[in-house]
């Protein structure tokens, strides 16, 4: 029967619509489950998400020394180019020589904060920080190099 | 107590000890005049803000917060922003049509405010045909936006403004079968009669369920009759820039946005004053002791509370749910409202006959 069919349609739609209503009604009516961060206001109070990801960086322990053995395998992971290792030889105390990291060259603007980098480093050196205030009013300012001057690798680190 | 039908009186009296009876009618219709051009300037203000508001609260956002308290003076800010923007005619625009045409819109939207009761005994027109004269000058509406889009001389101006056509001509039809619904019911086309039927309760109420189905009729017809989303295949930002107002800029889009408000605000009144009794307070039957406790809020605020209360429903839908598209909206109205409201009216006059409403 037509007539059922269509009275059906009928309710069926205005449910819809309820259903619709009423969680926008929920909305309005609770304003605690508001997520706008007034920014400037809370800048020191700003709590972001674990997900957001904002720059690479390189972990340095108090002795200033990284894990980044200079691998490479995060340059080869970068599908832009973004990171640059440079690498050169150190002597080890018995007198073979071994390859370590020179220059951690990072081009901010050029990353796409995809995290393929971190995900394919074997030692855990770099990690994706939180900062997200990156305007500077050169662009070459925002090709960077993580590791700190006079930094060595740590020991024990393969 | 002190009443708007107080003050007019007042004043209607200390203008007839100074003037004659003349020169006291053209005082009076300029003050009138200035009121309902200050209402408009309010109420622009107001409804852009709450618009704003509702749909940053509906969408888990704050909303307009810097200017002013609470961001209380952003639609101030705005309009000054318009008003010293300039408004510039295209090239290939028929100058003519093309400056006339907002202006339409502002004097439908102040024709309409002729015949509402904004409080007891206070009306600019008591005039024996209101609900007729409704339906009639809000449908001149269409003439303003079908006149815009073609003098725009843009192709996309026009696809909008016959889309508003197609639209506004389609669901005027079941706005005024719902319309009337409650002219059966009352007996009567004049607004104030109207609202004395509702005395010992609103017809939304004494009506059962047919009222009832005939407001949300009512609801449905009149949002797509001024515009608003989910109904505004007339704008559709997404296919057609703007529709209609394109081409406008400026004092000259400000007036078709304070138009699409101020009609808005028309029909939510006129909603109030057939479904929810205007500026009757809320009766329950005999419970006098009740009743006389609702009578100590004044009328103006029981319009001006059941007025809002509807624009908030409008509000609502149109961040709701989502723009239908011209084949839908076709379909809607002459599949779903037309023959609903056709089968409703018959019902509501069954009932009216036999007496079966409160």
């Amino acid at each position: 029967m037509f007539i059922i069919k269509y009275i059906k349609e009928v309710f069926s739609g205005l449910k819809s619509l309820a259903v619709g209503l009423r969680r926008t009604l929920y909305y309005f009516t609770h304003h605690k489950e508001i997520i706008t961060e007034q920014y400037p206001d809370n800048r020191e109070t700003l709590k972001l998400s674990d997900r957001f990801k904002g720059e690479v960086v390189m972990l340095h322990d108090e002795n200033n020394e990284h894990a980044c053995t200079g691998c490479t395998a995060c340059e080869l992971a970068c599908p832009n180019a973004t990171i640059k290792i440079i690498t050169q030889f150190d002597i080890t105390p018995e007198g073979k020589k071994k390859k370590a990291l020179d220059k951690f060259v990072y081009h901010l603007e050029l990353c796409t904060m995809c995290n393929l980098c971190i995900v394919a480093c074997p030692t855990d050196a770099i990690k994706m920080a939180q900062t997200f205030e990156h305007s500077v009013y050169d662009r070459s300012e925002l090709t960077k190099i993580l590791n700190k001057p006079g930094s060595h690798i740590r020991a024990g680190v393969e | 107590m002190l009443s708007f039908s107080d003050i007019s009186k007042f004043i209607d009296s200390w203008l007839r000890d100074i003037f004659n009876p003349t020169w006291t009618m053209v005082i009076e219709m300029m003050i009138a005049g200035v009121c309902v051009i200050g209402l408009f300037a309010v109420l622009g203000l107001v409804l852009v803000l709450m618009e704003r508001k509702v749909a940053a609260w509906i969408q888990i956002r704050l909303g307009p917060n810097r200017v002013g308290p609470k961001g209380m003076l952003q639609s101030l800010a705005d309009t000054v922003k318009l008003l010293v923007k300039e408004g510039m005619t295209p090239d290939g625009a028929d100058k003519f049509l093309f400056n006339f045409a907002p202006f339409i819109a502002m004097m439908v939207a102040m024709l309409l405010m002729a015949p509402i009761a904004f409080a007891k005994d206070f009306q600019l027109w008591d005039m024996n045909i209101g609900v007729l004269y409704f339906s009639a000058i809000s449908s001149i509406m269409v003439i303003s936006i079908l006149m815009a889009g073609w003098a725009s001389n843009n192709k996309y101006s026009l696809m909008g403004a016959m889309r508003s056509g197609a639209q506004i001509v389609s669901y005027e039809l079941s706005a005024g079968l719902s319309i009337l619904a409650i002219v059966v019911l009352s007996g009567s086309l004049n607004l104030n009669d109207i609202i004395l039927s509702q005395a010992d309760g609103w017809w939304i109420f004494k009506g059962h369920i047919p009222v009832i189905i005939s407001f949300i009729i009512f609801i449905i017809a009149v949002t797509a009759e001024t515009n608003r989303a989910p109904f505004d295949l007339a704008e559709a930002e997404s296919e057609l820039t703007a529709g209609f107002h394109t081409e406008y800029s400026g004092m000259k889009f400000a007036l078709f946005f304070l138009a699409e408000y101020i009609n808005v605000f028309i029909v939510c009144a006129i909603g109030a004053t057939l479904f929810l009794g205007g500026w009757m307070p809320f009766h329950i039957g005999h419970w006098d002791a009740f009743n006389h406790v609702m009578d100590y809020i004044p009328s103006s605020v029981w319009f001006f509370g059941k007025t809002f209360f509807l624009i908030f429903l409008i509000m609502w839908f149109r961040w709701t749910f989502p723009r239908l598209r011209i084949d839908q909206l076709l379909n809607l109205e002459w599949r779903f409202l037309l023959p609903i409201s056709m089968f409703n009216i018959l019902l509501v006059t069954l009932m009216a006959i036999l007496g079966w409403h409160f």
